[in-house]
Protein backbone atom coordinates (compact mmCIF):
# COMPACT_ATOMS: atom_id res chain seq x y z
CA UNK A 1 0.00 0.00 0.00
CA UNK A 2 1.19 4.01 -0.79
CA UNK A 3 1.08 6.40 2.06
CA UNK A 4 -1.50 8.12 0.12
CA UNK A 5 -3.54 5.06 -0.08
CA UNK A 6 -2.97 4.74 3.31
CA UNK A 7 -3.96 8.29 3.76
CA UNK A 8 -7.42 7.66 1.55
CA UNK A 9 -8.30 5.29 3.80
CA UNK A 10 -7.63 7.42 7.26
CA UNK A 11 -9.50 10.22 5.94
CA UNK A 12 -12.30 8.20 5.00
CA UNK A 13 -12.51 7.22 8.63
CA UNK A 14 -12.56 11.27 9.87
CA UNK A 15 -15.88 10.85 11.47
CA UNK A 16 -14.65 7.90 13.84
CA UNK A 17 -13.46 9.81 16.87
CA UNK A 18 -13.14 8.34 20.57
CA UNK A 19 -13.80 10.52 23.34
CA UNK A 20 -11.12 13.25 24.26
CA UNK A 21 -9.11 11.23 26.49
CA UNK A 22 -9.67 12.96 29.84
CA UNK A 23 -12.97 12.61 29.73
CA UNK A 24 -12.25 9.01 29.52
CA UNK A 25 -10.18 8.70 32.27
CA UNK A 26 -12.43 10.76 34.59
CA UNK A 27 -15.37 7.81 33.47
CA UNK A 28 -13.04 5.15 34.73
CA UNK A 29 -12.17 6.75 37.40
CA UNK A 30 -15.80 7.67 38.62
CA UNK A 31 -17.39 3.80 37.32
CA UNK A 32 -14.20 2.05 39.27
CA UNK A 33 -14.36 4.55 42.55
CA UNK A 34 -18.59 3.66 42.87
CA UNK A 35 -18.14 0.39 42.56
CA UNK A 36 -15.18 0.18 45.43
CA UNK A 37 -17.67 2.02 47.36
CA UNK A 38 -20.39 -0.65 46.80
CA UNK A 39 -17.94 -2.89 47.98
CA UNK A 40 -17.11 -0.80 50.97
CA UNK A 41 -20.46 -0.34 52.10
CA UNK A 42 -21.61 -3.78 51.37
CA UNK A 43 -18.90 -5.74 52.80
CA UNK A 44 -16.33 -3.47 55.10
CA UNK A 45 -18.21 -0.40 55.95
CA UNK A 46 -17.36 2.49 58.53
CA UNK A 47 -15.59 1.81 61.83
CA UNK A 48 -18.34 1.86 64.39
CA UNK A 49 -17.02 5.71 66.16
CA UNK A 50 -16.53 7.57 62.74
CA UNK A 51 -18.17 10.07 64.29
CA UNK A 52 -15.88 10.71 67.77
CA UNK A 53 -12.63 10.34 65.35
CA UNK A 54 -13.85 12.68 62.78
CA UNK A 55 -12.71 14.98 65.17
CA UNK A 56 -9.47 13.84 66.05
CA UNK A 57 -6.64 15.06 64.12
CA UNK A 58 -5.06 11.96 63.46
CA UNK A 59 -7.96 10.62 61.65
CA UNK A 60 -8.37 13.73 59.82
CA UNK A 61 -4.61 13.75 58.61
CA UNK A 62 -5.30 10.02 57.50
CA UNK A 63 -7.51 10.93 54.93
CA UNK A 64 -6.39 13.77 53.95
CA UNK A 65 -3.86 12.43 53.43
CA UNK A 66 -5.03 9.42 50.73
CA UNK A 67 -6.85 12.41 48.86
CA UNK A 68 -3.53 14.37 48.54
CA UNK A 69 -2.49 11.39 46.57
CA UNK A 70 -5.53 11.01 44.29
CA UNK A 71 -5.81 14.02 43.55
CA UNK A 72 -1.85 14.36 42.68
CA UNK A 73 -1.69 11.04 40.92
CA UNK A 74 -5.13 11.60 39.10
CA UNK A 75 -3.41 14.86 37.68
CA UNK A 76 -0.55 13.20 36.93
CA UNK A 77 -2.17 10.39 35.08
CA UNK A 78 -4.38 13.09 32.73
CA UNK A 79 -1.00 14.15 31.59
CA UNK A 80 1.11 10.60 31.08
CA UNK A 81 -1.52 9.68 29.31
CA UNK A 82 -0.24 11.42 26.27
CA UNK A 83 2.25 11.49 24.31
CA UNK A 84 3.93 14.62 24.85
CA UNK A 85 6.58 15.33 27.83
CA UNK A 86 5.11 15.63 31.39
CA UNK A 87 4.60 19.39 32.88
CA UNK A 88 7.21 18.99 35.75
CA UNK A 89 4.36 20.70 38.33
CA UNK A 90 2.72 17.91 37.67
CA UNK A 91 5.56 15.55 38.39
CA UNK A 92 6.62 16.96 41.49
CA UNK A 93 3.35 17.17 42.92
CA UNK A 94 2.88 13.50 43.54
CA UNK A 95 5.89 14.21 45.85
CA UNK A 96 3.44 16.43 48.27
CA UNK A 97 1.78 12.80 49.69
CA UNK A 98 5.06 11.69 51.03
CA UNK A 99 6.19 14.78 52.07
CA UNK A 100 3.07 15.34 54.23
CA UNK A 101 3.39 12.07 55.29
CA UNK A 102 7.51 12.02 56.58
CA UNK A 103 6.58 15.51 58.28
CA UNK A 104 3.31 13.70 60.39
CA UNK A 105 5.62 10.72 61.08
CA UNK A 106 8.51 12.76 62.48
CA UNK A 107 5.84 15.12 64.29
CA UNK A 108 4.72 11.85 65.68
CA UNK A 109 7.73 10.14 66.50
CA UNK A 110 8.57 13.78 68.62
CA UNK A 111 5.14 13.96 70.54
CA UNK A 112 4.75 10.30 71.34
CA UNK A 113 7.08 8.28 74.12
CA UNK A 114 9.45 5.75 72.16
CA UNK A 115 7.79 3.21 74.76
CA UNK A 116 4.95 3.65 72.31
CA UNK A 117 6.42 3.55 69.34
CA UNK A 118 6.36 -0.06 68.10
CA UNK A 119 2.54 -0.51 69.81
CA UNK A 120 1.76 2.37 67.14
CA UNK A 121 3.56 1.43 64.00
CA UNK A 122 2.18 -2.45 64.37
CA UNK A 123 -1.17 -1.11 65.13
CA UNK A 124 -4.23 -3.57 65.18
CA UNK A 125 -5.01 -4.81 61.72
CA UNK A 126 -2.22 -4.63 59.78
CA UNK A 127 -2.46 -7.49 57.57
CA UNK A 128 -6.49 -6.63 57.23
CA UNK A 129 -4.97 -3.50 55.39
CA UNK A 130 -2.63 -5.13 53.68
CA UNK A 131 -5.83 -6.81 51.91
CA UNK A 132 -8.17 -4.77 52.28
CA UNK A 133 -6.62 -1.78 50.16
CA UNK A 134 -5.43 -3.42 47.29
CA UNK A 135 -8.77 -5.48 46.95
CA UNK A 136 -10.54 -2.11 47.18
CA UNK A 137 -8.21 -0.89 44.82
CA UNK A 138 -8.82 -3.64 41.67
CA UNK A 139 -12.01 -2.44 40.55
CA UNK A 140 -10.66 1.00 39.82
CA UNK A 141 -7.38 -0.02 38.80
CA UNK A 142 -8.74 -2.37 35.97
CA UNK A 143 -11.13 0.54 34.76
CA UNK A 144 -8.21 2.99 34.49
CA UNK A 145 -5.80 0.86 32.58
CA UNK A 146 -8.33 -0.08 30.49
CA UNK A 147 -9.18 2.99 29.64
CA UNK A 148 -5.21 4.03 29.62
CA UNK A 149 -5.62 1.40 26.33
CA UNK A 150 -7.24 4.67 24.27
CA UNK A 151 -4.56 6.68 25.70
CA UNK A 152 -1.22 7.26 23.87
CA UNK A 153 1.25 7.14 27.11
CA UNK A 154 5.44 7.61 26.42
CA UNK A 155 6.12 5.16 28.92
CA UNK A 156 3.24 2.50 29.12
CA UNK A 157 4.81 0.83 32.46
CA UNK A 158 5.16 4.40 34.33
CA UNK A 159 1.62 5.18 33.52
CA UNK A 160 0.45 1.57 34.39
CA UNK A 161 2.14 2.87 37.94
CA UNK A 162 0.76 6.20 37.66
CA UNK A 163 -2.82 4.13 37.51
CA UNK A 164 -1.71 1.51 40.29
CA UNK A 165 -1.15 4.61 42.45
CA UNK A 166 -4.40 6.29 41.66
CA UNK A 167 -6.37 3.14 42.18
CA UNK A 168 -4.42 3.01 45.81
CA UNK A 169 -5.33 6.17 46.73
CA UNK A 170 -8.86 5.66 46.30
CA UNK A 171 -9.03 2.24 47.78
CA UNK A 172 -7.09 3.72 50.71
CA UNK A 173 -9.53 6.43 51.00
CA UNK A 174 -12.58 4.25 51.44
CA UNK A 175 -10.57 2.10 54.10
CA UNK A 176 -9.02 5.00 56.06
CA UNK A 177 -12.71 5.35 57.04
CA UNK A 178 -12.89 1.67 58.59
CA UNK A 179 -9.25 1.09 59.95
CA UNK A 180 -9.10 2.36 63.45
CA UNK A 181 -5.34 2.60 63.49
CA UNK A 182 -4.38 6.39 62.53
CA UNK A 183 -1.22 7.04 63.56
CA UNK A 184 1.06 8.21 61.37
CA UNK A 185 3.83 5.62 62.16
CA UNK A 186 1.03 2.92 60.94
CA UNK A 187 -0.31 4.91 57.64
CA UNK A 188 4.03 5.38 56.54
CA UNK A 189 4.21 1.88 57.39
CA UNK A 190 1.30 -0.39 56.17
CA UNK A 191 -1.06 2.19 53.75
CA UNK A 192 2.15 2.69 52.41
CA UNK A 193 3.22 -0.86 51.72
CA UNK A 194 -0.51 -1.39 50.09
CA UNK A 195 0.00 1.17 47.71
CA UNK A 196 3.03 0.26 46.95
CA UNK A 197 1.82 -3.43 45.88
CA UNK A 198 -0.81 -1.67 44.25
CA UNK A 199 1.48 0.54 42.37
CA UNK A 200 3.86 -2.53 41.59
CA UNK A 201 0.84 -4.46 39.83
CA UNK A 202 -0.19 -1.53 37.55
CA UNK A 203 3.18 -0.85 36.24
CA UNK A 204 3.67 -4.47 36.01
CA UNK A 205 0.48 -4.54 33.95
CA UNK A 206 0.43 -1.33 32.32
CA UNK A 207 4.29 -2.46 30.62
CA UNK A 208 2.65 -5.71 28.33
CA UNK A 209 -0.96 -3.89 28.34
CA UNK A 210 -0.34 -0.09 27.33
CA UNK A 211 1.88 -0.23 24.75
CA UNK A 212 0.60 1.56 21.50
CA UNK B 1 -6.69 19.28 13.11
CA UNK B 2 -9.06 21.06 14.76
CA UNK B 3 -11.91 20.45 11.42
CA UNK B 4 -10.40 17.31 10.82
CA UNK B 5 -11.92 16.07 14.41
CA UNK B 6 -15.02 17.49 13.59
CA UNK B 7 -15.28 14.74 10.98
CA UNK B 8 -13.69 16.97 7.40
CA UNK B 9 -12.30 14.62 5.42
CA UNK B 10 -11.23 17.13 3.29
CA UNK B 11 -9.38 19.12 5.37
CA UNK B 12 -7.69 16.21 7.23
CA UNK B 13 -6.42 14.22 4.29
CA UNK B 14 -4.63 17.70 3.46
CA UNK B 15 -3.49 18.09 7.04
CA UNK B 16 -2.15 13.98 7.03
CA UNK B 17 -0.76 14.59 3.18
CA UNK B 18 1.16 17.32 4.14
CA UNK B 19 2.42 15.88 7.93
CA UNK B 20 3.99 12.48 5.66
CA UNK B 21 6.21 14.52 4.01
CA UNK B 22 7.69 16.07 7.13
CA UNK B 23 7.71 12.31 9.35
CA UNK B 24 9.65 11.01 6.15
CA UNK B 25 12.06 13.33 6.85
CA UNK B 26 12.23 12.79 10.31
CA UNK B 27 12.08 8.75 9.78
CA UNK B 28 14.75 9.10 7.14
CA UNK B 29 17.37 11.48 9.59
CA UNK B 30 16.50 8.69 12.45
CA UNK B 31 17.13 5.90 10.69
CA UNK B 32 19.75 7.40 9.27
CA UNK B 33 21.38 8.12 12.77
CA UNK B 34 20.89 4.83 13.71
CA UNK B 35 22.89 3.06 10.62
CA UNK B 36 19.21 1.23 10.12
CA UNK B 37 18.57 0.16 6.49
CA UNK B 38 16.31 2.70 4.98
CA UNK B 39 13.78 0.16 3.34
CA UNK B 40 11.54 0.08 6.10
CA UNK B 41 11.10 3.95 6.53
CA UNK B 42 7.42 4.12 4.39
CA UNK B 43 6.55 1.62 6.47
CA UNK B 44 7.58 3.73 10.00
CA UNK B 45 5.55 6.51 8.39
CA UNK B 46 2.84 4.34 7.63
CA UNK B 47 2.92 3.28 11.00
CA UNK B 48 3.03 6.98 12.48
CA UNK B 49 0.09 8.14 10.35
CA UNK B 50 -1.79 5.06 11.82
CA UNK B 51 -0.99 6.25 15.46
CA UNK B 52 -1.71 9.86 14.80
CA UNK B 53 -5.02 8.73 13.60
CA UNK B 54 -6.21 6.22 15.92
CA UNK B 55 -4.68 8.17 19.00
CA UNK B 56 -5.38 11.93 17.67
CA UNK B 57 -8.22 11.69 20.76
CA UNK B 58 -5.08 12.32 22.89
CA UNK B 59 -4.50 15.51 21.24
CA UNK B 60 -6.24 18.89 24.01
CA UNK B 61 -7.22 20.74 21.12
CA UNK B 62 -6.45 24.23 22.59
CA UNK B 63 -2.81 23.23 22.50
CA UNK B 64 -0.36 23.28 19.65
CA UNK B 65 -0.28 20.39 17.00
CA UNK B 66 3.56 20.03 16.43
CA UNK B 67 4.65 19.37 19.77
CA UNK B 68 1.80 16.13 19.72
CA UNK B 69 2.61 15.01 16.05
CA UNK B 70 6.59 15.11 17.39
CA UNK B 71 5.69 13.14 20.38
CA UNK B 72 3.84 10.25 18.57
CA UNK B 73 6.96 10.69 15.41
CA UNK B 74 9.47 10.17 18.32
CA UNK B 75 7.73 7.38 19.63
CA UNK B 76 7.11 5.07 16.91
CA UNK B 77 10.86 5.74 15.69
CA UNK B 78 12.45 4.75 18.59
CA UNK B 79 10.15 1.67 18.83
CA UNK B 80 10.57 1.32 15.68
CA UNK B 81 14.27 1.48 16.05
CA UNK B 82 14.44 -0.60 19.19
CA UNK B 83 12.39 -3.38 17.21
CA UNK B 84 14.83 -3.68 14.67
CA UNK B 85 17.52 -4.54 17.35
CA UNK B 86 19.48 -0.84 16.41
CA UNK B 87 21.19 1.27 18.68
CA UNK B 88 22.47 4.88 18.41
CA UNK B 89 25.36 4.84 16.25
CA UNK B 90 27.66 7.81 14.94
CA UNK B 91 25.43 9.95 12.87
CA UNK B 92 27.15 10.39 9.70
CA UNK B 93 26.55 14.02 8.24
CA UNK B 94 27.33 12.71 4.36
CA UNK B 95 24.69 10.71 4.55
CA UNK B 96 21.98 13.02 6.01
CA UNK B 97 23.22 15.44 3.43
CA UNK B 98 22.47 12.57 0.56
CA UNK B 99 19.31 11.72 2.06
CA UNK B 100 17.80 14.86 2.84
CA UNK B 101 15.67 14.65 -0.08
CA UNK B 102 12.20 14.28 0.45
CA UNK B 103 10.74 11.54 -2.08
CA UNK B 104 9.24 8.01 -1.77
CA UNK B 105 11.43 5.38 -1.74
CA UNK B 106 10.70 2.32 -4.66
CA UNK B 107 8.22 -0.29 -4.66
CA UNK B 108 10.76 -2.46 -2.22
CA UNK B 109 9.44 0.26 0.87
CA UNK B 110 5.93 -0.82 0.18
CA UNK B 111 6.03 -4.71 -0.07
CA UNK B 112 6.15 -4.72 3.62
CA UNK B 113 2.92 -2.58 3.96
CA UNK B 114 1.14 -4.78 1.01
CA UNK B 115 1.38 -7.50 2.88
CA UNK B 116 0.16 -6.30 5.90
CA UNK B 117 -3.45 -5.36 4.38
CA UNK B 118 -3.57 -8.90 3.19
CA UNK B 119 -3.15 -10.12 6.91
CA UNK B 120 -6.76 -8.24 7.67
CA UNK B 121 -9.44 -10.67 7.70
CA UNK B 122 -12.34 -10.73 4.62
CA UNK B 123 -15.11 -7.52 5.28
CA UNK B 124 -11.67 -5.27 6.65
CA UNK B 125 -9.59 -6.66 3.99
CA UNK B 126 -11.92 -5.85 1.05
CA UNK B 127 -13.09 -2.24 2.48
CA UNK B 128 -9.53 -1.12 3.32
CA UNK B 129 -8.04 -2.04 -0.07
CA UNK B 130 -11.42 -0.53 -1.80
CA UNK B 131 -10.92 2.51 -0.03
CA UNK B 132 -7.24 2.92 -0.42
CA UNK B 133 -6.09 1.31 -3.11
CA UNK B 134 -9.37 1.43 -5.40
CA UNK B 135 -10.17 4.99 -4.01
CA UNK B 136 -13.51 4.53 -3.54
CA UNK B 137 -15.64 6.19 -1.30
CA UNK B 138 -17.55 4.97 1.65
CA UNK B 139 -20.55 5.18 -0.11
CA UNK B 140 -19.66 3.06 -3.32
CA UNK B 141 -18.10 0.34 -0.87
CA UNK B 142 -21.58 0.24 0.82
CA UNK B 143 -23.50 0.08 -2.13
CA UNK B 144 -21.29 -2.58 -3.74
CA UNK B 145 -20.78 -5.01 -0.69
CA UNK B 146 -24.81 -4.81 -0.11
CA UNK B 147 -23.73 -3.38 3.24
CA UNK B 148 -25.20 0.01 4.84
CA UNK B 149 -22.72 3.17 5.31
CA UNK B 150 -22.28 2.87 8.92
CA UNK B 151 -21.12 -0.83 8.99
CA UNK B 152 -18.60 0.25 6.86
CA UNK B 153 -17.51 2.54 8.43
CA UNK B 154 -17.18 0.38 11.54
CA UNK B 155 -15.43 -2.52 9.66
CA UNK B 156 -12.54 0.56 8.16
CA UNK B 157 -11.94 1.85 11.50
CA UNK B 158 -11.52 -2.03 13.05
CA UNK B 159 -9.46 -2.38 9.99
CA UNK B 160 -6.99 0.26 10.76
CA UNK B 161 -6.51 -0.94 13.83
CA UNK B 162 -5.79 -3.86 12.87
CA UNK B 163 -3.36 -2.76 10.38
CA UNK B 164 -1.87 -0.89 13.54
CA UNK B 165 -1.67 -3.88 15.69
CA UNK B 166 -0.03 -5.98 12.95
CA UNK B 167 2.70 -2.99 12.73
CA UNK B 168 3.56 -3.35 16.35
CA UNK B 169 3.21 -7.54 16.01
CA UNK B 170 4.94 -7.81 12.66
CA UNK B 171 8.46 -6.93 14.10
CA UNK B 172 8.70 -8.93 17.49
CA UNK B 173 8.79 -12.34 16.18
Amino acid sequence: MRTDDLIAALAADAQTVSNPIGRTLWLALTGGAVVAALIFFFGIGFRLDLASALETPRFLFKCALTLTLLVSAMGLMLHIARPEAVPPAWAMALAAAPLLLAIAAIAELMVVPSSDWTKRLVGTNALVCLVLIPALSAAPLAALLLALRQGAPAHPMLAGAVAGLVAASVGATLYATHCQDDSPLFVATWYVIAVMIVTLVGALIGARLLRW
Amino acid sequence: MRAAIGGDAASYRQLLDSLSHSLRAVTRRGFAQAGAALNDVEDVVQETLLAIHLKRHTWKSDQPLGPWVRAIARHKLIDALRRRGRRIEVPIEAVLDFLAADEPRSDLDRQDAARLVDGLRGRQQVIVRAISLEGQSIREVAERLGMNEGAVRVALHRGLKALAAMHRKGHEE
